[in-house]
């Protein structure tokens, strides 16, 4: 599929692009094969639309109207359906995203704390601004709002990885590497930033293998527990529980991905919104609400 | 200084393999699982009950009645669900705690839903944070590899699955049925309340939802007793925290203390204000609480205390600004999230935070219109009480209470921009790098 379709978006904002043009037979076994997985997460189909949309960006990049379909396919939904869930989340994009996503949080702490200076200073160095992607197609600029690491503030992050502490002047170098093709390190996360497409698959819950890379924690994290290791601070004690080592994960477990425990999806019927558990003549173990119409059906 | 820190959850985060189910069993890791499978559920419940821990998520709900609110088993599924959609801004503590320590909620996990009878369990982590969603993969993966998830936990005859779940980036979903809503594959929007979650919830079934920090801290509370926790923290707010501190504070960081402790005592451990500054207006939990002064120093940072003084104590994020920043700004900003995180649903969040953040533009420009400070008061009475879900509530708390500790800078943003006023280079942190133009 490197084929430049060509094709017009029907709204330059709508996911509906590049509909005309189906995935190759080798791209769609692999997608429904990785949907299967997905959809045997959950009790009920529909909750896999989320990791789905994710999955989808992980292959195209971004939420193409092919994409849909797909998931419409899998789930049984409509397309209509779909997209009102993929239009609702900001991670959802509706046109093709850079291979990395510059976020500078701009929310009031970090901005205030020089995030505002560092996303002036970005989008002029790249001449792109907010949601707009660099000619190259590396880099993908946006505002966040706040990422819930506000100690390390001014935060930036790339592809949803943490820069933390960071200036006008090294968001600069650290755009100007990633558009080099340099490797670069987040402050809190695995040994290298992965490419947008990487990063979507991990989100749709398909373990890249980079848990254990990075810190457990960054210096801001830690202050309150040094500083009470210094003053002697301790919790209270209860009755000293004995330290006891268990074994270590298996080596299936640690190459192993999330498809355990032998959940799988089954679509049970659930209750109707109204309806309180209990209410029912329910005494054959089947869930409440098993004698109605499944809602979503 | 008479409150010190205790430090629980945030004990080991200096390992330098923290994360790891090895170093969470070196430090107790797994014991109150072991205490908790011999118990009867309900005494569980009882011994949450007991030891007085409210939502560590914003609301302070007891969490233990929140358990006790599921309807009698009828032989359907039950669900808990955990909360990880950490969003509020300058809320940043649950994302630490799963980054360094996972296995503190899965053990949580693992024992609440033994008390309330679930066999699935979910754990909603938002998107944007991808380095914490694979270390809950891993750590999910861990603990079913060492049999304390999957079929007959250590023998117990108990089974649970945990999936972990990634959103897509929406504020709203922090909202425990919009929350709902989303992990079931829809919009994340806000479901009318009754039923609440613990009648018909995830799947319209008996569902708990309860924040990462809330289930984190049951381990430590069935390891070492309901008293042991309730002695800590205050009458009415038991426990312990994580407190945190950021903006202009010389150390910002996690300080995990008993509730009650006061801004006063944490500024001290975190090395006061920045040097040469001093305290003008923060935050005692997140953007949508009611901003304090310097008068507020020293409220005891607990549920009763901060609500007395008009305040909540909400997710005990401290935003710290000094005399450098504008007020206007910070809530102009603010508004401006609140505009673009409304998820539509309800006209008074919707319409309100639109023309908020309108009003709030100009005034940030010095082009206020007469009256607009009267506008403001009037459109955040509309929204508050009046709104679908928090989110509407949580929009007016900065517009209200900035306006009522500093009336006179939305007097000043009639005529003169904010940044006349408070020149932004002085506030930030790289202050020193910035050379005057």
């Amino acid at each position: 599929m490197t084929t430049d379709h060509g094709l017009e978006p029907l709204h330059h904002q709508t996911p509906l692009q590049a509909s005309e043009e189906p995935y190759a037979p080798d791209v769609l076994d692999q997608l429904t094969a990785d949907a299967a997985l997905i959809i045997a997460r959950y009790p009920q189909a529909r909750s896999a639309l989320l990791p789905l949309l994710h999955l989808v960006q992980s292959v195209d990049g971004y939420v193409t109207g092919r994409g849909v379909h797909f998931c419409a396919d899998q789930l049984g939904l409509t397309t209509a359906e779909v997209s009102g869930v993929a239009t609702f989340y900001t991670q959802y994009k509706r046109h093709p995203n850079g291979d990395y996503t510059v976020g500078v949080c701009t929310n009031t702490l970090c901005a205030i704390m020089g995030g505002d200076q560092i996303f002036d200073e970005v989008s002029e160095h790249l001449g792109v601004g907010h949601d707009e992607t660099t000619e190259d197609g590396r880099i993908t600029l946006e505002r966040v709002e706040c990422n819930a690491a506000c100690d390390f503030a001014p935060v930036v992050m790339v592809n949803w990885e943490f820069f933390d502490h960071q200036t006008p002047d090294s968001t600069k170098v650290l755009v100007d590497r990633l558009r080099a093709g340099e490797d670069v390190t987040p402050t809190r996360g695995p040994s290298r930033v992965c490419s947008f497409k990487q990063v979507s698959r991990v989100l749709a819950g398909f373990h890249d293998g980079l848990a254990d890379e990075g810190v457990g924690a960054g210096e801001a994290s830690l202050r309150g527990v040094r500083l009470a290791k210094e003053q002697g601070w301790t919790a209270p004690s209860s009755s000293t529980a004995s330290v006891q080592h268990d074994t270590e994960a298996s080596p299936e477990a640690q190459a192993g991905g999330m498809e355990r425990g032998g959940y799988g999806s089954v679509n049970a019927p659930t209750n109707e919104p109204d309806e309180k558990p209990g209410d029912g003549e329910i005494n054959d173990g089947r869930p409440a609400g098993a004698q109605t119409e499944e809602k979503d059906a | 200084m008479s409150t010190v820190l205790t430090p629980i959850l945030t004990k080991f985060w200096d390992h330098p393999q923290s994360w790891t189910l090895a170093t969470y069993e070196d430090n107790e890791g797994y014991q109150a699982l072991r205490a908790a499978l011999d118990k009867d559920p309900a005494d569980l419940v009882a011994m949450t009950k007991d030891s007085g821990l409210r939502g560590r998520g914003g609301a302070g709900f007891p969490t233990g009645l929140k358990w006790g609110f599921l309807p009698p088993p009828d032989g359907g599924p039950r669900y808990l669900v955990v909360n990880a959609d950490e969003s509020e801004p300058g809320t940043c503590k649950d994302t630490p705690l799963m980054m360094a320590a996972p296995q503190f909620l899965i053990e949580g996990m693992i024992i609440t839903s033994y008390a309330i009878g679930c066999h699935h369990a979910f754990i909603y982590v938002r998107g944007e944070i991808v380095h914490v969603y694979r270390r809950l993969l891993r750590a999910v993966e861990e603990a079913y590899a060492a049999g304390y998830l999957g079929k007959d936990i250590l023998g117990s005859g108990f089974d649970l699955d945990i999936t972990v779940h990634a959103g897509a980036g929406a504020y709203i979903c922090g909202e425990e049925t919009a929350l709902l809503d989303s992990l079931e594959g829809r919009r994340g929007q806000p479901r009318l309340k009754p039923p609440f979650p613990a009648v018909a919830g995830l799947y319209a079934r008996p569902t708990v939802v309860n924040n990462v920090e809330s289930i984190a801290s049951v381990p430590p509370i069935v390891l070492h007793g309901a008293d042991w926790f309730a002695d800590m923290g205050t009458e009415k707010s038991q426990g312990f925290g994580i407190f945190s501190l950021s903006g202009h504070v010389t150390r910002p960081g996690q300080y995990e203390a008993p509730l009650g402790i006061t801004l006063r005592e944490l500024l001290e451990m975190a090395g006061g204000v920045r040097d040469g500054h001093r305290l003008k207006f923060w935050t005692p939990g997140g953007s949508s609480t009611p901003i304090f002064t310097d008068a507020h120093l020293d409220v005891p940072l607990d549920f009763e205390s901060v609500a007395k003084e008009g305040s909540m104590l909400g997710t005990r994020a401290l935003q710290i600004f000094d005399e450098t920043t504008s007020v206007v700004h910070a809530v102009s900003r603010w508004t401006d999230f609140y505009a673009h995180e409304s998820c539509g649903k309800c006209t008074p969040c919707r319409e309100g935070t639109f023309w908020l953040k309108q009003i709030m533009t100009r005034l940030e420009n010095g082009q206020g219109h007469e009256g607009d400070i009267e506008k403001l008061d009037d459109i955040c009475d509309n929204i508050l009480g009046r709104a679908f879900c928090a989110l509407g509530d949580g929009a007016t708390s900065p517009v209200t209470s900035a306006i009522q500790y500093f009336r006179e800078e939305f007097e000043q943003a009639m005529h003169t921009p904010w940044y006349e006023l408070f020149p932004p280079e002085r506030s930030t942190l790289f202050a020193k790098e910035s050379q005057p133009a």
